[in-house]
C-alpha cells in the first residue's frame, strides 16, 4: 500500500465548518485533466480528514462483502473508488451514509467517522446523517414531480415553508449543479421530461439543496452519454471547492480525469490507495496494474 | 454553463444551524421522528384491524351456525320448520350450475386469452377487446343477471333452468379467467417460443407443448378463483329468477334449481331467528368450500411465483 | 408460423405430404409448409372465443336499451331525471331515478369513507413496513378475505352490525342529550339502514383496495425511495411524500374500482339497506339503492311486460352507465400508470 503521503496527515481533529469556505472560483474554467495533477500534488495535504472508515466489515447474511476496509477522505477532495463489478466499491460507498441499513439482512462492523463522530453509534440518527452526507445514484432518480418540487424536497423536510426562501435555495442549487440556465423557465414542469444528463444534474442539485458536507456519487455517469458525462465531470471539479466528493466509477479514464485520490477494490478488499496521478501511472500492486491496464475486469 | 458560480457555503443560509453533531436532534427533527413512528403505528393497527374484522365475522357466524350443522342439515331439503331444513337441493344445484359454468367458461376463457396473447398482436381490435374485458370484469353482477334473463331465459327459451344459470355465471367469470390466463401466458419467456419455432414447430405446436404447460399453474389459479367467485354469486341468479324454494334435486339441464348462496339469502331475509341461525350454518358450509378453493388457488400462485 | 414469404411461394409445390416423413436433408421445399388447416381453424376458434366477450358487452347494451325502450316511451326523460320520488308501483306512480341514485351513492360514499383510507394505510404497511415474511403471510390472507361471498357480508350487516349500531346509539343517547341540551332527543337507527350496509361494503372492499394499492406501491422503483432516504427523509416522509405521489394514478384507479364495486354491490344492500327509496343524507335511515330495487322487483310478482317490470331495465341501464364510466376511468388510469415506470 502506497499511503505515505496520506499517512503523514493524521489530523483527525474535528474541523471548524468555516475552514470549508475554500477558494471557490479557482478550479473553474481550467480543464479537469490539468487539475488532477495539481490536486494530487499539493492541495490534499492541506485539508483535514472529514470522513474516515476504519476496519469496515460488511456482511450480506453470511456472505462477507467488505473485508476490513480503512480509508480516510480529505476535505475538498474527490476520491474515486474503482474496481471490477461486485468488488464492493458501491457497497462501501453506501456504508458512508448508512444506505445499507435499508437492505434486509445487511450487517456492518467497524467504524466510520464523520468529523470525528462514529456514524454507526447507537445514538446516531440516519435522518440527520443523510442530511450531511448527500448521495447521487447510478441511474438518475428524479421524483415524479415538478423540477422545483424535486429540489425543494429536502429543505421542505427540514421544515422550511417560506416560498421565497425555498425559491432561493432552488435557484442556488440549480446554479450549483449548472442546470439553472437550461430549466429556469420550466421549473413547474415534470422532472421526468428532462434528458438523462439533465436528470442526473437535477439529482445533484437536489442533493446540494440540503447543503451536505460530503457528496457520495455511485457511478453517476454510467447511464449517460459522453457529452452529459463531460458536463457532470466539469461540475464535480467545481463542486470540489465546497464539498468533499466520493465517487464510484467503472470508468478508469473518468477516475483519472476527476479524482485526487483513487482507491482500488477487489473482492471486497481495499488493494491499493493513493494519489490518482500515481495510481494510474505507477501502481505499486500487481493486481492494480493488471486492472488499470485492462488485463481483467 | 460555466457562468454559474457555486457559492453555496458562502450565501446566507436559510437552513437551520448546519452540521449539528449527529447524535443531537433538534425539536423539529424529534417531531418528524415522532410523526413517523405514529404513522407506522397507524398503518400497522389498520392492517391488524382488517384481520380482526375477518376473525370477528367468522367467529360470529360460527357461533350462530355450528349448533345446526349436522348430517341432517346436509341431507335434507328446505322446510318450513327450521329444525328439519337442509341444504341438499342447494348443494346439488350449486354443483350442477358450476359444472355448466366450468364447461362453458374454461375453454372459452383460455381460448380468448390465447388469441389475445399469442395471435392478436397489438392492433386496434385487440386493444378494444382488452379494454372491453377489463370493463366487463367491473360490471355489476346483477347486470349479468339482466342479460341472462333476457338472453337465456327468454330469447333462447332455456327457462329458469340450470343451463341458464350456469351460462349466466359463465359470462360473469369469463373476464376473470381471461385476465388470469393472459397473465400466465405473459409470464412465459419469449425465448422458449423462439426456441420452439427455431426447431420448426408450428404456432399451435409451440403453444400446446411449450407455452401452455409452463403457464398451467397460473391458468389453474385463475380457473379456481373464477369457480369460487361463481359459487358465491347470488344476485344474477336471483335476477334471472332462480327459485328460492326447491325441494328436489335437479335431474337435467332444463330443471329448476337453487344454490347455496340463494338459500342463505332466503333464510337470512326471514324474520325468524331459527332461520337466521341455519343461514349461518349454510354460510359455514359455503365458506368452507370457498375458502379452501381460494386457499388452493393462492397456494398454487405463490408456489409458481417463487419457482420462477 | 407465417411462411408466406413472397419469394419462396413462387417455387412450385413439391408434394408436401409425400415428403413429410423423410429425414433426408433439404428434402422439403420451403413452400410446402402451407399453413395447415388445423392452424387456421384454431386461429378462428380462438378469435371467436375472444369475440364472446364483445358479444357480451353488446348483448348487455342491446338488452338494456331495447327492454327499457317501452318504459321510456311511457315515461319522459324529464320525469325520469326530474321527479323526486321513486314509486313505480304506487298510484299515481312516480319515476324519479334520483332517489335511487342518491341511496346508492349514500351507501357507496359511506363505504368509501372507511375502505379507501384504511385500504391505503394497510397497503402502505404491507409495501413499506412489513418484513417480507410478514407480507408473505398477510397478503394471501387479505386475498382470502376478498373471496368471501357478498351474501355473507349481507348476513353480517343485518344480524351483527345493525344490532351493534343500535346498542352503541342507545348507550350514547344520554350523552348526546346532554351535549345538545335537548332531553327529547332520541336518535334512532332503523332495522334497515344505509350505515350498516356501508360498513359491510367497506369491509368487503377493504381487501380489494389494500391489495390493488399495494401492487401499485410496489411498482414504484426502489431508486426513488433511496433517493428520498439519501436526502434525510423519515420513513413516513418517504412513504407519503414520494411513494404515494409516485403511485397516485394506480392508487386512484383502485379507489375508483372500489367505488364502482360498491355502487354495483347487490346482496348487502338487498339484505341490510331496506326498500324505501328516498333522497336523504342520513345514513341511519332506511333507503334503497338501484341494485336493491332491481332485486326487489325481480323477486316480487310484478307481471312481465308491465311498466313496473320494465323499470328494472331502465334502472339497470343507469347502473350500467355509471359503473362503465367509472371502470373506464380506472382502466385509463391504470394504463397511464403502467407506462410510467416501464
Amino acid at each position: 500500500m502506497n499511503t505515505s503521503s496520506i499517512s503523514n496527515l493524521a489530523d483527525k481533529a474535528m474541523p471548524e465548518p468555516s475552514t470549508r469556505k475554500a477558494e471557490a472560483p479557482s478550479a473553474r474554467n481550467s480543464t479537469p485533466q490539468f487539475n488532477v495533477a495539481m490536486a494530487a500534488a499539493g492541495e490534499q495535504n492541506a485539508t483535514p480528514v472529514i470522513v474516515e472508515a476504519e476496519k469496515v466489515d460488511l456482511f450480506y447474511g453470511t456472505k462477507q462483502a467488505l473485508k476490513s476496509v480503512s480509508i480516510p477522505f480529505h476535505q475538498n477532495t474527490i476520491s474515486a473508488l474503482i474496481g471490477p463489478s461486485g468488488c464492493g466499491k458501491s457497497t462501501f460507498l453506501r456504508c458512508l451514509n448508512r444506505m445499507n441499513d435499508l437492505i434486509e439482512g445487511c450487517r456492518t462492523e467497524g467504524e466510520v467517522t464523520l468529523s470525528g463522530e462514529n456514524i454507526y453509534a447507537k445514538s446516531v440518527d440516519t435522518v440527520m446523517l443523510r442530511q450531511r452526507v448527500g448521495m447521487v445514484f447510478q441511474k438518475p432518480n428524479p421524483f415524479p414531480m415538478a423540477i422545483w418540487d424535486n429540489i425543494a424536497y429536502g429543505p421542505r423536510l427540514r421544515g422550511i415553508k417560506n416560498k421565497a426562501v425555498l425559491g432561493e435555495i432552488v435557484e442556488e442549487s440549480l446554479r450549483g449543479a449548472a442546470l439553472w440556465d437550461e430549466v429556469k423557465d420550466d421549473l413547474k414542469k415534470s422532472a421526468l421530461g428532462l434528458s438523462g444528463g439533465q436528470q442526473q444534474r437535477l439529482c445533484i442539485a437536489r442533493a446540494l439543496a440540503t447543503k451536505p458536507e460530503v457528496l457520495l456519487m455511485d457511478e453517476p455517469c454510467s447511464a449517460l452519454d459522453p457529452i452529459s458525462t463531460l458536463k457532470i465531470e466539469e461540475l464535480m471539479r467545481e463542486l470540489r471547492s465546497a464539498y468533499t466528493i466520493v465517487i464510484v466509477t467503472h470508468n478508469m479514464q473518468q477516475a483519472a480525469r476527476v479524482s485526487d485520490t483513487t482507491a482500488f477494490f477487489l473482492l471486497g478488499e481495499l488493494i491499493e490507495r493513493g494519489a490518482s496521478a500515481k495510481m494510474f501511472t505507477d501502481p505499486s500492486d500487481k493486481r492494480t496494474e493488471d486492472y488499470i491496464t485492462g488485463r481483467f475486469g | 454553463m460555466a457562468t454559474a458560480p457555486a457559492p453555496l457555503p458562502d450565501s446566507p443560509s436559510p437552513v437551520p444551524p448546519k452540521y449539528q453533531p449527529l447524535a443531537s436532534s433538534s425539536a423539529h427533527l424529534r417531531r418528524r421522528k415522532l410523526a413517523s413512528t405514529l404513522f407506522y403505528l397507524l398503518c400497522f393497527s389498520v392492517t391488524l384491524l382488517s384481520f380482526f374484522l375477518l376473525a370477528w365475522i367468522m367467529s360470529g357466524i360460527f357461533k350462530q351456525g355450528i349448533p345446526y350443522l349436522n348430517q341432517q342439515f346436509l341431507t335434507s331439503f328446505p322446510s318450513r320448520f327450521a329444525e328439519q331444513a337442509g341444504i341438499k337441493s342447494a348443494l346439488y344445484g350449486s354443483v350442477y350450475v358450476l359444472c355448466v359454468t366450468a364447461v362453458f367458461a374454461i375453454p372459452v376463457g383460455i381460448g380468448a386469452a390465447i388469441f389475445l396473447q399469442e395471435y392478436a398482436g397489438d392492433n386496434r381490435f385487440a386493444r378494444f377487446v382488452q379494454v372491453n374485458i377489463a370493463n366487463l370484469a367491473g360490471v355489476p353482477s346483477i347486470v349479468y343477471g339482466i342479460l341472462g334473463l333476457a338472453l337465456f331465459v327468454r330469447a333462447l327459451g332455456f327457462e329458469r333452468s340450470v343451463l341458464s344459470g350456469g351460462l349466466t355465471l359463465g359470462l360473469l367469470v369469463l373476464p376473470i379467467i381471461i385476465i388470469a390466463t393472459q397473465e400466465a401466458l405473459r409470464g412465459v419467456p419469449n425465448s422458449l417460443r423462439h426456441g420452439s419455432y427455431a426447431l420448426g414447430a408450428s404456432k399451435w405446436q409451440t403453444i400446446r407443448r411449450q407455452v401452455l404447460p409452463i403457464a398451467m399453474p397460473g391458468i389453474l389459479t385463475g380457473i379456481i378463483l373464477s369457480i369460487s367467485r361463481a359459487m358465491g354469486e347470488t344476485a344474477p341468479l336471483i335476477m334471472m329468477g332462480a327459485l328460492t324454494y326447491v325441494a328436489f334435486v335437479p335431474r337435467g339441464l332444463r330443471d329448476g334449481f337453487t344454490t347455496l348462496p340463494i338459500q342463505v339469502f332466503n333464510w337470512t331475509s326471514r324474520p325468524q331467528v331459527e332461520f337466521q341461525a341455519i343461514a349461518a350454518a349454510g354460510i359455514i358450509v359455503l365458506m368452507t368450500v370457498l375458502l379452501s378453493l381460494n386457499a388452493l388457488a393462492i397456494f398454487l400462485r405463490y408456489r409458481s411465483n417463487s419457482r420462477l | 408460423m407465417a411462411m408466406e414469404n413472397p419469394a419462396t411461394s413462387q417455387i412450385p409445390v413439391a408434394g408436401g405430404a409425400a415428403t413429410l416423413g423423410s429425414v433426408a436433408k433439404n428434402s422439403e421445399s420451403l413452400s410446402a409448409t402451407r399453413k395447415k388447416p388445423l392452424e387456421i381453424a384454431l386461429f378462428w376458434i380462438f378469435a371467436l372465443c375472444a369475440a364472446v366477450t364483445v358479444f357480451t358487452t353488446f348483448g348487455i347494451i342491446a338488452v338494456l336499451v331495447t327492454e327499457s325502450a317501452p318504459f321510456f316511451r311511457e315515461v319522459s326523460l324529464a320525469r325520469f331525471f326530474g321527479e323526486k320520488e321513486w314509486a313505480p308501483l304506487f298510484n299515481p306512480p312516480h319515476y324519479g331515478i334520483f332517489s335511487l341514485v342518491c341511496g346508492t351513492f349514500l351507501v357507496a360514499a359511506g363505504a368509501a369513507m372507511f375502505s379507501l383510507p384504511m385500504g391505503l394505510l394497510a397497503a402502505i404497511y404491507l409495501s413499506e413496513y412489513a418484513s417480507p415474511r410478514a407480507r408473505n403471510i398477510m397478503k394471501p390472507v387479505l386475498e382470502l378475505l376478498a373471496g368471501v361471498p357478498t351474501v355473507v357480508y349481507g348476513y353480517f350487516a343485518l344480524l351483527f352490525i345493525t344490532p351493534l349500531l343500535q346498542n352503541v346509539l342507545e348507550s350514547m343517547t344520554p350523552t348526546l342529550q346532554r351535549v345538545t341540551g335537548n332531553p327529547n332527543l332520541f336518535p334512532t337507527i332503523e332495522v334497515f339502514n344505509a350505515l350498516s350496509a356501508s360498513i359491510a361494503i367497506a369491509i368487503m372492499t377493504l381487501p380489494l383496495v389494500a391489495s390493488l394499492c399495494e401492487d401499485s406501491l410496489r411498482v414504484v422503483p426502489r431508486a426513488l425511495r433511496e433517493g428520498a432516504y439519501a436526502l434525510g427523509a423519515t420513513k413516513m416522509e418517504v412513504s407519503l411524500k414520494v411513494v404515494v405521489p409516485a403511485a397516485l394514478s394506480g392508487i386512484m384507479a383502485s379507489f375508483i374500482l372500489a367505488v364502482s364495486r360498491a355502487v354495483g354491490e347487490t346482496m348487502i344492500v338487498a339484505l341490510a339497506a331496506g326498500a324505501s327509496p328516498k333522497i336523504t343524507l342520513n345514513p341511519l335511515e332506511s333507503i334503497q339503492t338501484m341494485t336493491g330495487y332491481i332485486v326487489q322487483v325481480s323477486m316480487g310478482d310484478v307481471p312481465h311486460g308491465s311498466i313496473g317490470y320494465q323499470t328494472i331495465f331502465a334502472v339497470g341501464l343507469v347502473l350500467f352507465c355509471i359503473t362503465v364510466m367509472m371502470n373506464l376511468a380506472s382502466i385509463s388510469l391504470v394504463k397511464k400508470y403502467r407506462h410510467k415506470y416501464d
